[in-house]
């Protein structure tokens, strides 16, 4: 090694950096493995078209065998998806579908389901109030927030333009 | 006693005399599930809540150590541990437990080489006789504080890393059959201003080179003086970002074997762990069950590991900050 003296002192003895930021951004991105956009929405057109389509299913059950209209088939209908989301995720299911399903499983009510429940069972350690009550919302929060503002402001165009809502 | 920038050389060679791990199911279906003192069939641990469970890891690792060893609890000096939860509750918790000196430290998953190199300073100074050195991480807990519920169905990114369910713990003595604690470099913090905290590898890659650099120069060797050099976890991202780095530094690696706890620990084919193990359990496993194990059977003369941290938090990524990282590396060699 001390043959080596004459020369000057290589960069990785130095202890000094010559790269930037932003060169290693570039070198860090290189090794970056990218996710497949493609087969990530022809999977979320796949799981979510079949959450869809296990939906219309049970709304179809509920008009032949329990004599409901569609209008009246639609809540129990929603309230039996939401009961199967949360028995998945309670099995340790539903997180492995979504890893798959990326945002096919995530975006119908299932989806939303999974997120409270998945939070209410995680911090039931920390007692019904202030665990499973306070926690509850902790991702499905900013949804039901950003929905509510986002009606406000539909709502407001509709007033202000005099668009006339037919109530169903 | 100092050297160089950044290093302690241990002249009186401390021992680790002896070592346990415990680790999670998934860690046991992994290629070195047979390193390991015991594997847990679940991840609950019959504990009613994750971070009991974690606790309940590093209770049995230690335990795990003290009656693979020569020596009584009660003849350890001191214990140094860390962990990944918020005011390292797991290892705080655990020492309770012990009623031994305790000293808390925290490195994110440097930990495992960070209480070593600390406990190795104590009794190579004089300070202790046995030290003993500790750190675990959860699964679970670690996604419930950094990321989300465990049970919530989000995709993760193929960069993400998993985090190992294990517990490590090393009795570190002044005399001893075993493994010597030969140097340690405490490295510094590096931040390369990487904001994506599923993207650790590449965020704790500069931190590792640092310090493996300053390790080398401060001891006055080149890669090829060791057998293998292992990294904490950086994984498969991160790994050949820190390989690019070395080249770039002119640093070659010939000569010597280059890995990463995090890509050692599970089966990246088989596994669904996206790149590879991460944790405070991560490196201390690998390093405490598979490394040590094959430097007493004489496959391996000189290590060096250097375990990586992210030093972010949950709240620090949600305001924006980029996560700085640190390495801390230790050599161990097996005499004879």
């Amino acid at each position: 090694m001390a043959t080596k003296s004459k020369s000057k002192t290589p960069a990785w003895k130095t202890g000094e950096w010559s790269i930037s930021q932003e060169q290693y951004k570039q070198i860090a991105n290189k090794r970056e493995p990218s996710r497949s956009v493609y087969k990530n929405c022809i999977r979320a057109f796949l799981v979510g078209g079949t959450i869809c389509l296990i939906g219309q299913v049970i709304q179809q059950m509920f008009i032949s065998f329990a004599g409901m209209s569609k209008e009246q088939a639609s809540s129990p209908t929603v309230v039996t998806l939401i009961l199967i989301s949360v028995i998945l995720t309670c099995f340790g299911v539903y997180d492995k579908i979504a890893q798959w399903a990326g945002a096919g499983s995530a975006v119908p009510v299932t989806g939303f389901a999974n997120s409270m429940s998945s939070a209410a069972m995680e911090h039931r350690s920390e007692g019904l109030v202030l665990g499973v009550g306070a926690n509850m919302f902790k991702l499905a929060g900013s949804v039901i927030v950003f929905g509510t503002v986002a009606a406000f402001i539909i709502a407001l165009i509709y007033l202000i333009f005099g668009i006339n809502i037919k109530h169903g | 006693m100092h050297v160089g920038r950044q290093t302690w050389l241990f002249k009186n060679k401390p021992v680790i005399i002896s070592t346990g791990t415990v680790v999670g199911p998934d860690e046991g279906e992994g290629p070195l599930a047979d390193t390991f003192d015991y594997v847990h069939e679940d991840l609950d641990m019959q504990e009613k809540s994750w971070e009991k469970a974690e606790r309940k890891l590093l209770e049995q690792a230690t335990q795990a150590a003290v009656q693979k060893s020569t020596i009584q609890e009660n003849q350890i000096n001191y214990f140094v541990g860390g962990d990944l939860m918020n005011q390292i509750i797991s290892n705080t918790f655990a020492a309770r437990k012990m009623g031994l000196p305790y000293i808390g430290v925290f490195g994110a998953c440097s930990t495992s080489m960070e209480s070593l190199a600390i406990a190795s300073l104590l009794v190579d100074t004089g300070n202790a006789e046995y030290v003993m050195a500790g750190t675990c991480s959860h699964n679970c807990t670690a996604e419930k504080q950094f990321r989300y519920p465990t049970e919530y169905g989000s995709q993760k990114p193929p960069y993400a890393q998993f985090t190992v369910t294990g517990a490590g713990a090393a009795i570190v003595a002044a005399t001893g059959d075993g493994p010597r604690v030969i140097a340690a470099t405490i490295g510094k913090i590096m931040d390369f201003g990487l904001t994506d905290p599923f993207n650790m590898g590449a965020a704790m890659a500069p931190a590792a080179v640092d310090t493996i650099q300053a390790h080398l120069a401060d001891l006055n060797r080149t890669p090829s003086d060791y057998d293998l050099i292992v990294t904490g976890d950086l994984a498969s991202v991160g790994l050949p970002i820190a390989r690019d780095l070395f080249k770039e530094n002119g640093l070659s690696l010939e000569g010597t074997v280059f890995n990463d706890c995090g890509l050692m620990v599970f089966d990246l084919e088989t596994q669904a762990v996206q790149a590879g193990g991460s944790g405070c359990g991560c490196s201390a496993v690998v390093t405490y069950g598979h490394i040590l194990q094959r430097m007493q059977k004489g496959e391996l003369k000189r290590v060096m590991i250097a375990a990586t941290g992210a030093l972010l938090s949950p709240l620090s990524y949600q305001q924006g900050e980029s996560i700085p990282c640190i390495a801390h590396a230790v050599t161990l060699e097996m005499e004879g």
